[in-house]
């Protein structure tokens, strides 16, 4: 009877709504997880402790999901024991007791579509009120209803055959319901939508790269501008009080040809501030000028308030692509400090304004120019951690070079337009780690060492536990304080997405996705 | 030159669904198919397509049995063995692809040599020993069963006559030594962040997790196999490459 009991009372809650206060008071109720990050300031940090430094050795699989493509990179969303989950094109609502479907959605994805630069994925969902928002790999967003999957509306955002697609999280907040592109190795113009949450109408959309007239448009070659790329294909972060959205805006097209689009390529590589109800730029910091890389920075920023010399700060952390960390007043920009998280050569440093240093012959030739770190970045769009418990930002590191060559490309609308490419380093010649690094400063606290370059994100809990997986399949547990490894699981395909953790029944659970799987580990 | 992932500037997993639609051209430029071909193929293929690290290309290929294919294997690559080229453009694909395919047309690689002679020479090596060869010997070593067809002539030439010159991909020769005071050294069959599995030259297998380890050395650039076919005469070194060469499997 007790079970039944139990069953009752999460079936009931299934007709729960999700209000925007209830994601902006999320540590009211740990057991859930309503938004990409947890909360809204990035943190993916869990304050459930149930799993800790002494028991997490016990930690068991609990249940598995399987999704038909591979490297699954959804991080789930868990609204009063029903788990959230998208794929390309699709999405489940699973019963966290169970692992049992409760429905899915799909919608067929056009014959004539193509990935350009990355595989058929969507990293998860939105909630907000009674509807659970999807975008698509055509270019749609789509609300679904929250207890049967139904749709409620659908929203064409773009046009895939210009080479956009969507693979972001959106991002709900009061009302409406932000995203961004990707495609941009497709000579896109980028940008940043939100819209309203009840209706699918458009309330905004900020370009990323300015168009004429716009400051920042002489920060382009010619009509370079047009095909600049500039996609924002990572989820962002918002704070409630400032009423700003901060968003990660990726590389400026060619990639890794900047010969016909001199200039320092605004608002590539950069973070923007946006004012959540028009859209407005109220500010922004690029990281790496004139990229000719293709260092991205889409990112999910930590927001997190601390004292600079005294004075108690609103900040914004970021542990770019390009190796550096990068600590942001977040209210005005304003560059605090920075340093270097892993190796890089192509950098002599910041200077006072957080503007890099270039080293001499950094840029890509005929020949190929070896440099670290390579394409994909020192991390990349996975989700670093910040926990309260320890002030320590958790970064999943890539240690790896690359030898960048540049081609000629010329435009042509829903083709590559990279303009070159990279050969990575060897196997054996590359590994990673998890770096703990000291929220204000970025400095090192400790690491450990992994095999290869990591594809995962990070979770940090209350149980001072620091979760993260590897190329190789391993799901493992750390120390937060230490970084020693407390707990492994072989998941049997690569760990490409984030960990998050959540209450079913009580109890906590830790999920990550390991190539076509969502597992759900418990005690 | 190996990649160990695709170089996808996003997370990089290619479905066969994601391959970019052949421009609509009436023939593809086989001269700029042949530049593509020299800067991105050679290394592994050999500049006349004739073979070297990788298969030669100068016969019946194995993973493409139409343009379509042969398309899709160079966007997307083959597993682990051959990087993707996700970033050439259709026309660049249909160059490329289309110079491909011209190669079949040319003669194969004419290899001098007696095999069935070969065949002695290999038995007086004892290269069973460690290698298994027409589903026969040892598998300590790599798989020699089709070793004609993915390798080329010269490749293997440098290989026997200097072994660690000419590693293959991935190959890594490892020493492990245990808390315990146990070493192991053999081939290291795969390798994680918490683990590494061995094979010795018994044939045995280690499952080792390193947190046991006090020592763990990667002796590259090494190999057990011996340099033993430098003492051949040069018509036996013919031979035995001649046999080797003649592997082809279930071609």
């Amino acid at each position: 009877m007790k079970t039944l009991a139990v069953f009752l009372i999460a079936a009931a809650s299934l007709s729960a709504q999700v209000p925007f206060q209830r994601i902006v008071d999320a540590d009211k109720e740990p057991g859930n997880w309503l938004t990409y990050s947890r909360t809204l300031n990035g943190q993916r940090y869990s304050p459930l402790a149930e799993v800790n430094t002494q028991n997490v050795a016990a930690l068991k699989v609990k249940w598995a999901y399987q999704f038909p493509d591979p490297r699954t990179a959804v991080s789930p969303i868990v609204v009063d024991g029903v788990v959230y989950v998208t794929g390309a094109n699709s999405a489940a609502a699973i019963d966290g007791r169970s692992g049992r479907a409760l429905w899915q959605w799909s919608r067929p994805l056009p014959l004539d579509y193509v990935s350009i630069g990355f595989g058929h994925t969507n990293r998860g969902p939105a909630v907000l009120d009674d509807k659970l928002f999807v975008t698509t790999l055509d270019g749609y967003l789509v609300a679904l209803d929250l207890k049967s999957g139904a749709e409620r509306w659908s929203t064409k955002a773009m046009d895939y055959k210009l080479g956009y697609s969507m693979t972001v999280a959106p991002l709900a907040i009061d009302g409406k319901v932000i995203l961004g592109v990707s495609g941009g190795e497709a000579g896109i113009r980028g940008f940043v939508d939100a819209y309203d949450a009840a209706t699918g109408k458009k309330a905004w959309r900020f370009w990323t790269i300015p168009g004429p007239g716009e400051p920042g448009h002489e920060s382009w070659a010619g009509d370079s501008w047009k095909t600049g790329g500039g996609p924002a294909w990572v989820t962002g972060a918002y704070d409630p009080d400032l009423q700003l959205v901060y968003w990660g805006i990726g590389n400026p097209g060619p990639d890794w040809n900047g010969d016909a689009r001199a200039g320092d390529n605004l608002y590539t590589d950069s973070f923007v501030a946006l004012d959540a109800g028009t859209g407005r730029l109220r500010w922004y910091f690029q990281f790496t000028p004139h990229d000719t890389h293709d260092w991205d920075s889409t990112h999910v920023p930590i927001l997190f308030d601390s004292e600079v010399n005294g004075k108690k700060r609103k900040l914004m952390a970021v542990a770019n692509r390009n190796a550096f960390f990068y600590v942001l007043d977040r209210e005005t920009g304003e560059f605090i400090t920075g340093r270097p998280y892993a190796k890089q050569t192509w950098a002599k440093g910041l200077d006072a304004k957080g503007r890099p240093m270039l080293a001499p012959n950094s840029d890509p030739t005929e020949k190929g120019t070896l440099l670290w770190p390579n394409l994909n970045g020192a991390t990349n769009w996975t989700s670093p951690s910040y926990s309260p418990q320890t002030d320590f930002v958790y970064v999943a590191v890539r240690e790896i070079g690359g030898s960048y060559y540049k081609r000629n490309t010329p435009y042509r609308p829903g083709q590559i337009f990279a303009g070159g490419g990279e050969d990575e380093l060897p196997p054996d010649d590359t590994w990673g780690a998890i770096r703990a690094l000291q929220a204000e400063t970025g400095e090192l606290r400790w690491e450990f060492k992994l095999f290869s370059p990591p594809w995962s994100g990070v979770l940090s809990t209350a149980g001072g536990l620091v979760f993260s997986g590897s190329e190789e399949g391993v799901f493992y547990a750390l120390d937060a304080r230490t970084g020693k490894p407390l707990w492994n699981f072989q998941a049997g395909g690569p760990v490409a997405s984030n960990p998050s953790s959540f209450v079913i029944d009580g109890h906590q659970c830790i999920a990550v996705a390991a190539d076509r799987v969502l597992y759900v580990f418990g005690l | 030159m190996r990649m160990s992932l695709p170089a996808l500037s996003i997370v990089l997993t290619v479905s066969a669904a994601c391959a970019q639609s052949p421009a609509a051209r009436t023939a593809p430029d086989l001269a700029a198919g042949k530049t593509i071909f020299e800067e991105r193929c050679s290394v592994c293929h050999g500049l006349d397509g004739g073979g070297g690290h990788g298969p030669s290309l100068r016969r019946k290929l194995r993973h493409a049995t139409d343009m379509k294919s042969l398309q899709l294997a160079i966007l997307n690559g083959i597993g682990t063995d051959m990087p993707a080229q996700w970033f050439l453009s259709d026309s660049e694909l249909a160059d490329v692809a289309g110079f491909v395919d011209s190669l079949h047309n040319l003669p194969a690689e004419k290899i001098p040599g007696d095999p069935a002679h070969g065949a002695e020479i290999y038995a007086r090596l004892a290269c069973a020993t460690c290698h298994i060869l027409d589903g026969k010997g040892n598998g300590f070593g790599p798989d020699l069963n089709e070793i004609g067809a993915l390798r080329g002539a010269a490749q293997l030439r440098a290989t026997v006559l200097n072994p660690a010159s000419a590693l293959p991909d991935g190959f890594l020769y490892v020493e492990a030594t245990t808390s315990a005071g146990k070493t192991v050294r053999g081939v290291r069959l795969n390798e994680d962040s918490f683990t590494i599995q061995i094979r010795d030259i018994a044939g045995n297998f280690w499952s080792l997790r390193k947190s046991d380890l006090i020592d763990l050395k990667k002796l590259r650039g090494q190999t057990p196999m011996p340099p033993s076919a430098a003492a051949l005469s040069s018509s036996d070194l013919d031979d035995l490459i001649a046999w080797l060469a003649s592997q082809k499997g279930h071609e």
